[in-house]
């Protein structure tokens, strides 16, 4: 006669062990590096060739001229899967990722962002999460 | 009380056992089932059409998402078949690449299932413990790839991110503590009574009923079938590599859960293999934007069985035609067989234990009239409608439920 319970040791051991689970909220030390994150944006290097619209699966991104070879990124964080094909199709690589994934809204206008220049990102400072 | 005979009870579409929607409608004297009949195509979700109205790279990522957990192996079959066409050989590096992640998601995959199958048969200490393991190659999955689910690793023509140096002493190491843990599991399935008792002789499929209803997978190989594509038909890095195929002759869902379990082993040793072996070199070569015409059948061995994706190009930049057979597709007759004779408590574990992906499978609805050959459009009132009637045909009534049509 076989009893139940073949995990009972196990379980035990386990009572005095920390739990399994991270303290999300608090610990922050959960994605690795090269996650595929929310986009950056340096608009330095865009030439406005719009590869990037061309490939997005979802048509997330919109690139717009706003002055002589000046380029404007318009994203939908809604939209975008994050996927990050936009930062392989791009020539000068003007598109990166972040590992920026708290990106959840409230209010769904605020997940269409403007991403201009710099390597950091502008225009959604609330859900910057830093 | 008396018992007058047969009693239809319905199971689906909306069921809290289910968890997509399907529809399984059992009849049953008493406990027992004497009759069930499966039928699909509430799930649809029009992927196929949407694939011809996008180019090769975005369908790639659409592909991908047709599931949820064995997404590599849809976007690798597809990739495949364009690749084909397009007569393009990928690099050896990016072939070893597809079969690492390929293997980390058969063992996610794999460990998902134990939890669910443990869940189901209420023994949800062990899906508390899967569950909590199969952190481990997840983590490893979004290291390597970038992302938990949905890794986004292969392109047309290659795959996407290296595997660095670096990362591979990590990943070997998260192998050999699945292992550790893999093998508990396999010792918890030989001396568990909870799960013998439970899942043997529950939903039996004979090796000439697995063969018969075209079972594919771990549900074919629990029967006795030597059937794997990563054998038969060997594509990416399989050639290269010393494995072998797992199968069981219980035929039932015992066997289903030790196939799965021994698999595993498989997989790790699949792994430490095409580590060890990788080859130095680019990770793609560059494919064309259009595709020339051609079509290709590219088959896969997907966590649950043989996933095949046929792709027919007419030159331009967007596929002509694009057709999924996910494996559930292939199982779900079979499931109709192992509920008979069964009793409608074992419904749930008999399901379960095919790994279903129903949303995977949905193509089309096809709606056949009786009255009529010929199929027109019609108004979603009318569809609601004779499904109304379709039911009362079958001894269920829901006039009364609806009182708004």
């Amino acid at each position: 006669m076989i009893w139940p319970g073949a995990m009972i040791r196990q379980l035990l051991s386990s009572l005095t062990k920390k739990p399994a689970t991270v303290n999300y909220p608090a610990d922050k030390s959960g994605m690795p590096k090269g996650f595929r994150g929310k986009l950056k944006f340096d608009a330095s290097k865009c030439i406005g060739c719009k590869m990037c619209m061309k490939d997005c699966p979802t048509g997330a991104i919109v690139i717009r001229q706003v002055g002589e070879k000046k380029f404007e990124a318009d994203l939908d964080l809604g939209k975008c899967i994050y996927c990050g094909q936009c930062v392989d199709s791009c020539l000068k690589k003007a598109l990166g990722l972040t590992s920026e994934f708290e990106l959840a809204q409230l209010d769904p206008k605020k997940l269409k962002i403007t991403l201009t220049d710099g390597p950091s990102i502008a225009g959604n400072k609330e859900s910057s999460g830093e | 009380m008396h018992n007058t005979g047969d009693v239809k009870v319905p199971i689906g579409p909306q069921h809290p056992a289910l968890k997509e929607p399907e529809s399984f409608l059992l009849t049953l004297r008493g406990e027992k089932i004497t009759a069930a009949s499966v039928k699909i195509g509430y799930n649809h979700r029009g992927i196929e059409k949407a694939c011809e109205g996008r180019t090769y790279i975005q369908d790639l990522y659409l592909i991908e998402r047709i599931c949820g957990i064995c997404s590599h192996s849809h976007s690798t079959a597809f990739a495949q078949a364009v690749e084909e066409i397009a007569g393009i050989e990928i690099p050896a590096r990016a072939k070893y690449i597809r079969t690492i992640v390929a293997e980390l998601e058969r063992v996610h995959s794999h460990l998902l299932w134990l939890g669910v199958a443990g869940h189901e048969i209420g023994f949800d200490t062990l899906l508390m413990y899967t569950w909590r393991d199969r952190e481990v190659v997840m983590d490893i999955l979004a290291q390597l790839t970038g992302n938990r689910v949905n890794y986004g690793m292969n392109t047309i023509g290659g795959v996407r991110r290296d595997i660095k140096a670096e990362q591979i002493p990590q990943v070997l190491k998260g192998v050999d503590t699945l292992e550790e843990r893999t093998k508990y599991y396999i010792k918890i399935a030989g001396e568990e009574p909870t799960l013998i008792n439970r899942l043997s002789k529950v939903g039996m499929l004979s090796y000439e009923d697995a063969i018969r209803m075209g079972a594919v997978g771990p549900t074919a190989r629990a029967s006795g079938v030597q059937r794997d594509v990563r054998k038969d038909d060997p594509y990416a890095a399989y050639a290269d590599i010393d494995f072998k195929v797992i199968t069981h002759n219980t035929c039932d869902v015992y066997g289903r859960t030790i196939v799965r379990v021994l698999e595993l082993m498989e997989s790790f040793q699949i792994i430490r293999q095409l580590l060890a072996k990788l080859p130095e070199g680019p990770i793609s070569v560059r494919a064309p934007r259009k595709i020339p015409v051609g079509e290709a059948v590219s088959r896969y061995e997907a966590p649950r069985g043989e996933d095949l994706h046929y792709v027919r190009a007419n030159g331009t930049d967007k596929p002509d035609r694009v057709k999924v057979r996910a494996p559930t597709l292939a199982n779900v007759q079979a499931v109709a067989l192992m509920l008979e004779d069964r009793y409608l408590a074992d419904m749930p574990i008999v399901v379960a234990a095919i790994d279903p992906c129903f949303s995977c499978t949905d193509r089309l609805v096809s709606i056949n009239y009786v009255d009529h050959n010929s199929k027109n459009t019609f108004e979603w009132e009318k569809i609601h409608r004779d499904s109304i009637e379709w039911y009362k045909k079958r001894g269920i009534d829901f006039a009364k439920l609806n009182k708004t049509f």
